[in-house]
Protein backbone atom coordinates (compact mmCIF):
# COMPACT_ATOMS: atom_id res chain seq x y z
CA UNK A 1 0.00 0.00 0.00
CA UNK A 2 1.11 3.76 -0.93
CA UNK A 3 2.57 4.57 2.51
CA UNK A 4 1.71 8.42 1.60
CA UNK A 5 -1.62 7.85 1.38
CA UNK A 6 -3.86 8.57 4.19
CA UNK A 7 -6.78 6.15 3.42
CA UNK A 8 -7.59 3.67 5.84
CA UNK A 9 -7.53 0.36 4.09
CA UNK A 10 -11.26 -0.16 4.21
CA UNK A 11 -11.50 2.90 2.48
CA UNK A 12 -9.24 2.34 -0.49
CA UNK A 13 -11.41 -1.14 -0.84
CA UNK A 14 -14.50 0.52 -0.95
CA UNK A 15 -13.43 3.02 -2.90
CA UNK A 16 -16.27 5.15 -1.73
CA UNK A 17 -15.42 9.05 -0.56
CA UNK A 18 -15.81 11.63 -3.04
CA UNK A 19 -18.43 11.06 -6.36
CA UNK A 20 -15.70 11.92 -8.18
CA UNK A 21 -17.34 14.24 -11.04
CA UNK A 22 -16.34 17.76 -9.22
CA UNK A 23 -13.62 18.18 -11.79
CA UNK A 24 -15.88 17.55 -14.61
CA UNK A 25 -18.61 19.82 -13.18
CA UNK A 26 -16.15 22.68 -12.63
CA UNK A 27 -15.17 21.88 -16.16
CA UNK A 28 -18.44 21.70 -17.62
CA UNK A 29 -19.01 25.46 -15.58
CA UNK A 30 -16.14 26.81 -17.58
CA UNK A 31 -17.00 25.29 -21.05
CA UNK A 32 -20.34 26.85 -20.67
CA UNK A 33 -19.44 29.98 -19.40
CA UNK A 34 -17.31 30.43 -21.85
CA UNK A 35 -19.56 29.89 -24.61
CA UNK A 36 -22.46 32.50 -22.62
CA UNK A 37 -19.60 35.54 -23.69
CA UNK A 38 -20.13 35.54 -26.95
CA UNK A 39 -24.16 34.75 -27.05
CA UNK A 40 -25.41 36.24 -24.24
CA UNK A 41 -23.35 39.74 -25.47
CA UNK A 42 -24.95 38.94 -29.06
CA UNK A 43 -28.65 38.79 -27.39
CA UNK A 44 -28.20 41.81 -25.30
CA UNK A 45 -26.64 43.36 -28.28
CA UNK A 46 -30.11 42.37 -30.41
CA UNK A 47 -32.47 43.74 -27.78
CA UNK A 48 -31.17 47.10 -27.62
CA UNK A 49 -30.58 47.36 -31.30
CA UNK A 50 -34.13 46.35 -31.80
CA UNK A 51 -35.71 48.79 -28.89
CA UNK A 52 -39.09 50.13 -29.83
CA UNK A 53 -39.16 47.34 -32.15
CA UNK A 54 -43.01 46.13 -32.61
CA UNK A 55 -44.15 42.06 -32.23
CA UNK A 56 -44.02 41.93 -36.24
CA UNK A 57 -39.92 43.02 -36.51
CA UNK A 58 -39.47 40.77 -33.33
CA UNK A 59 -40.96 38.09 -34.83
CA UNK A 60 -38.83 38.66 -38.22
CA UNK A 61 -36.00 38.89 -36.49
CA UNK A 62 -36.71 35.61 -34.14
CA UNK A 63 -37.30 33.86 -37.44
CA UNK A 64 -34.60 34.14 -39.41
CA UNK A 65 -32.17 31.11 -39.25
CA UNK A 66 -28.82 32.72 -37.23
CA UNK A 67 -31.85 34.10 -34.83
CA UNK A 68 -33.43 30.60 -34.18
CA UNK A 69 -29.89 28.57 -33.96
CA UNK A 70 -28.20 31.19 -31.91
CA UNK A 71 -31.49 31.46 -29.49
CA UNK A 72 -31.81 27.66 -28.88
CA UNK A 73 -27.65 27.54 -28.34
CA UNK A 74 -28.07 30.19 -25.92
CA UNK A 75 -31.02 28.43 -24.24
CA UNK A 76 -29.09 25.07 -23.91
CA UNK A 77 -26.05 26.84 -22.54
CA UNK A 78 -27.79 29.37 -20.20
CA UNK A 79 -29.90 26.60 -18.84
CA UNK A 80 -27.02 24.31 -18.16
CA UNK A 81 -25.01 26.74 -16.56
CA UNK A 82 -27.80 28.22 -14.29
CA UNK A 83 -28.13 24.32 -13.12
CA UNK A 84 -24.69 23.92 -12.37
CA UNK A 85 -24.34 27.36 -10.61
CA UNK A 86 -27.32 27.02 -8.97
CA UNK A 87 -26.36 23.36 -7.74
CA UNK A 88 -23.57 24.69 -5.72
CA UNK A 89 -25.30 27.38 -4.11
CA UNK A 90 -27.62 24.91 -2.87
CA UNK A 91 -24.69 23.05 -1.74
CA UNK A 92 -22.49 25.59 0.37
CA UNK A 93 -25.61 26.79 1.91
CA UNK A 94 -28.31 24.22 2.47
CA UNK A 95 -27.04 20.94 4.81
CA UNK A 96 -30.36 19.76 5.85
CA UNK A 97 -31.97 17.20 3.76
CA UNK A 98 -33.88 19.73 1.70
CA UNK A 99 -30.45 20.05 -0.19
CA UNK A 100 -31.31 16.96 -2.53
CA UNK A 101 -34.96 17.78 -3.04
CA UNK A 102 -33.43 21.56 -3.88
CA UNK A 103 -31.22 20.16 -6.39
CA UNK A 104 -33.69 17.96 -7.87
CA UNK A 105 -36.40 21.13 -8.50
CA UNK A 106 -33.03 23.02 -9.70
CA UNK A 107 -32.41 20.22 -12.41
CA UNK A 108 -35.58 19.55 -13.25
CA UNK A 109 -36.76 23.45 -13.73
CA UNK A 110 -34.11 23.94 -15.72
CA UNK A 111 -34.52 21.05 -18.23
CA UNK A 112 -38.21 22.42 -18.31
CA UNK A 113 -37.20 25.94 -19.33
CA UNK A 114 -34.89 25.12 -21.73
CA UNK A 115 -37.30 23.09 -23.58
CA UNK A 116 -40.00 24.83 -23.48
CA UNK A 117 -37.89 28.08 -24.38
CA UNK A 118 -36.37 26.16 -27.28
CA UNK A 119 -40.33 25.14 -28.26
CA UNK A 120 -41.26 28.56 -28.70
CA UNK A 121 -38.37 29.70 -30.57
CA UNK A 122 -39.15 26.68 -33.03
CA UNK A 123 -42.37 27.50 -33.10
CA UNK A 124 -41.94 30.98 -34.22
CA UNK A 125 -39.34 30.11 -36.89
CA UNK A 126 -41.83 26.85 -38.61
CA UNK A 127 -45.13 28.76 -38.04
CA UNK A 128 -46.26 29.19 -41.54
CA UNK B 1 -21.46 21.07 13.31
CA UNK B 2 -23.91 20.09 16.42
CA UNK B 3 -21.66 18.16 19.03
CA UNK B 4 -22.24 19.24 22.45
CA UNK B 5 -19.65 20.47 25.02
CA UNK B 6 -17.05 18.31 26.52
CA UNK B 7 -16.79 21.11 29.87
CA UNK B 8 -20.43 22.14 30.99
CA UNK B 9 -21.00 25.86 32.25
CA UNK B 10 -22.17 29.41 31.27
CA UNK B 11 -19.54 29.74 28.85
CA UNK B 12 -19.54 26.51 26.93
CA UNK B 13 -23.35 26.34 26.91
CA UNK B 14 -23.28 29.89 24.93
CA UNK B 15 -23.49 28.74 20.98
CA UNK B 16 -20.21 29.33 19.58
CA UNK B 17 -19.88 31.44 16.36
CA UNK B 18 -18.72 29.00 13.55
CA UNK B 19 -15.87 30.21 10.96
CA UNK B 20 -15.50 32.26 8.82
CA UNK B 21 -17.43 34.34 10.70
CA UNK B 22 -18.46 36.44 8.25
CA UNK B 23 -20.29 39.42 10.18
CA UNK B 24 -16.96 40.33 11.80
CA UNK B 25 -14.94 40.82 9.06
CA UNK B 26 -14.40 44.47 7.44
CA UNK B 27 -16.60 44.34 3.85
CA UNK B 28 -13.33 44.38 0.91
CA UNK B 29 -13.89 44.52 -2.64
CA UNK B 30 -12.38 41.72 -2.80
CA UNK B 31 -14.90 39.62 -0.80
CA UNK B 32 -18.14 41.73 -1.75
CA UNK B 33 -17.05 41.10 -5.71
CA UNK B 34 -17.07 37.46 -4.73
CA UNK B 35 -20.34 37.33 -3.17
CA UNK B 36 -21.99 39.72 -5.77
CA UNK B 37 -20.99 36.94 -8.32
CA UNK B 38 -22.88 34.29 -6.25
CA UNK B 39 -25.81 36.72 -6.14
CA UNK B 40 -26.08 38.28 -9.66
CA UNK B 41 -25.77 34.22 -10.66
CA UNK B 42 -29.02 33.72 -8.40
CA UNK B 43 -30.53 37.12 -10.29
CA UNK B 44 -29.72 36.38 -13.41
CA UNK B 45 -31.26 32.90 -12.54
CA UNK B 46 -34.42 34.48 -12.24
CA UNK B 47 -33.90 36.78 -15.04
CA UNK B 48 -33.49 33.54 -17.57
CA UNK B 49 -36.83 32.46 -16.48
CA UNK B 50 -38.15 36.03 -17.81
CA UNK B 51 -36.54 35.04 -21.26
CA UNK B 52 -38.45 32.10 -21.39
CA UNK B 53 -41.87 33.38 -20.12
CA UNK B 54 -40.82 36.37 -22.73
CA UNK B 55 -39.72 34.11 -25.89
CA UNK B 56 -43.05 32.01 -25.06
CA UNK B 57 -45.22 35.02 -24.99
CA UNK B 58 -44.06 36.15 -28.44
CA UNK B 59 -44.74 32.07 -30.18
CA UNK B 60 -48.08 32.09 -28.55
CA UNK B 61 -48.93 35.24 -30.34
CA UNK B 62 -49.30 39.18 -30.63
CA UNK B 63 -51.63 39.83 -27.38
CA UNK B 64 -49.98 37.79 -25.20
CA UNK B 65 -46.49 39.08 -26.52
CA UNK B 66 -47.84 42.80 -26.11
CA UNK B 67 -49.13 41.90 -22.31
CA UNK B 68 -45.45 40.84 -21.59
CA UNK B 69 -44.20 44.29 -22.90
CA UNK B 70 -46.34 46.25 -21.51
CA UNK B 71 -45.16 44.74 -17.89
CA UNK B 72 -41.29 45.07 -19.33
CA UNK B 73 -42.37 49.24 -19.84
CA UNK B 74 -43.91 49.63 -16.66
CA UNK B 75 -42.51 51.53 -14.02
CA UNK B 76 -41.93 48.45 -12.11
CA UNK B 77 -40.60 46.65 -15.12
CA UNK B 78 -37.95 48.92 -15.85
CA UNK B 79 -36.62 48.94 -12.27
CA UNK B 80 -36.48 45.20 -12.41
CA UNK B 81 -34.99 45.04 -16.10
CA UNK B 82 -32.13 48.12 -15.25
CA UNK B 83 -30.94 45.67 -12.44
CA UNK B 84 -31.52 42.33 -14.42
CA UNK B 85 -29.11 44.76 -17.10
CA UNK B 86 -26.63 45.55 -13.97
CA UNK B 87 -26.34 42.26 -12.86
CA UNK B 88 -25.54 40.62 -15.92
CA UNK B 89 -22.59 43.11 -16.69
CA UNK B 90 -21.18 42.03 -13.62
CA UNK B 91 -21.91 38.63 -14.22
CA UNK B 92 -20.42 38.57 -16.90
CA UNK B 93 -17.23 40.86 -16.35
CA UNK B 94 -16.57 38.89 -12.99
CA UNK B 95 -16.97 35.55 -15.11
CA UNK B 96 -14.21 36.98 -17.69
CA UNK B 97 -12.02 37.91 -14.61
CA UNK B 98 -12.44 34.04 -13.31
CA UNK B 99 -11.69 32.39 -16.41
CA UNK B 100 -8.57 34.98 -16.48
CA UNK B 101 -7.53 33.48 -13.06
CA UNK B 102 -8.10 30.13 -14.11
CA UNK B 103 -5.08 29.87 -16.11
CA UNK B 104 -3.11 31.35 -13.14
CA UNK B 105 -2.67 34.76 -13.92
CA UNK B 106 -3.24 38.04 -12.14
CA UNK B 107 -3.40 36.59 -8.36
CA UNK B 108 -0.93 39.62 -7.19
CA UNK B 109 -2.84 41.71 -4.95
CA UNK B 110 -2.28 44.82 -7.08
CA UNK B 111 -4.11 42.77 -9.84
CA UNK B 112 -7.19 41.67 -7.84
CA UNK B 113 -7.41 45.20 -7.04
CA UNK B 114 -6.96 46.95 -10.52
CA UNK B 115 -9.46 44.03 -12.29
CA UNK B 116 -12.38 44.26 -9.20
CA UNK B 117 -12.48 47.98 -9.80
CA UNK B 118 -12.13 47.38 -13.94
CA UNK B 119 -14.66 45.13 -13.51
CA UNK B 120 -16.80 47.18 -11.48
CA UNK B 121 -16.14 50.59 -13.86
CA UNK B 122 -16.85 48.22 -17.13
CA UNK B 123 -20.12 46.78 -15.56
CA UNK B 124 -21.31 50.48 -14.75
CA UNK B 125 -20.50 51.89 -18.43
CA UNK B 126 -21.49 49.40 -20.35
CA UNK B 127 -24.73 48.94 -17.91
CA UNK B 128 -25.33 53.06 -18.84
CA UNK B 129 -24.43 52.48 -22.48
CA UNK B 130 -26.98 50.26 -23.63
CA UNK B 131 -29.94 51.75 -21.63
CA UNK B 132 -28.23 55.02 -23.46
CA UNK B 133 -28.10 53.40 -26.98
CA UNK B 134 -31.62 51.70 -26.20
CA UNK B 135 -33.86 54.78 -25.25
CA UNK B 136 -32.38 56.23 -28.16
CA UNK B 137 -33.34 53.88 -30.55
CA UNK B 138 -36.62 53.46 -28.74
CA UNK B 139 -37.60 56.69 -29.72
Amino acid sequence: MDRRSRRSPLAAATGLGSAKDGAARWWAERVTAVALVPLTVWFATSIVAHSGNDYAAFVTWLRSPLTTSLMILLLIALFHHTALGLQVVIEDYVHSGAKFAAVIIVRFSCFALAIIGIVAILLIAFRA
Amino acid sequence: MNRKPTTPGPLAERRRPLSPNIQIYRPQLTSVLSIVNRITGVVLSLGAVGLVVWVGAAAAGRRPFDAIQGAITSWGGQIVLFGCTFAFFLHLCGSIRHLVWDTVRGFELRSIYISGWAIVAASVVLTAAAWIVSSFLAR
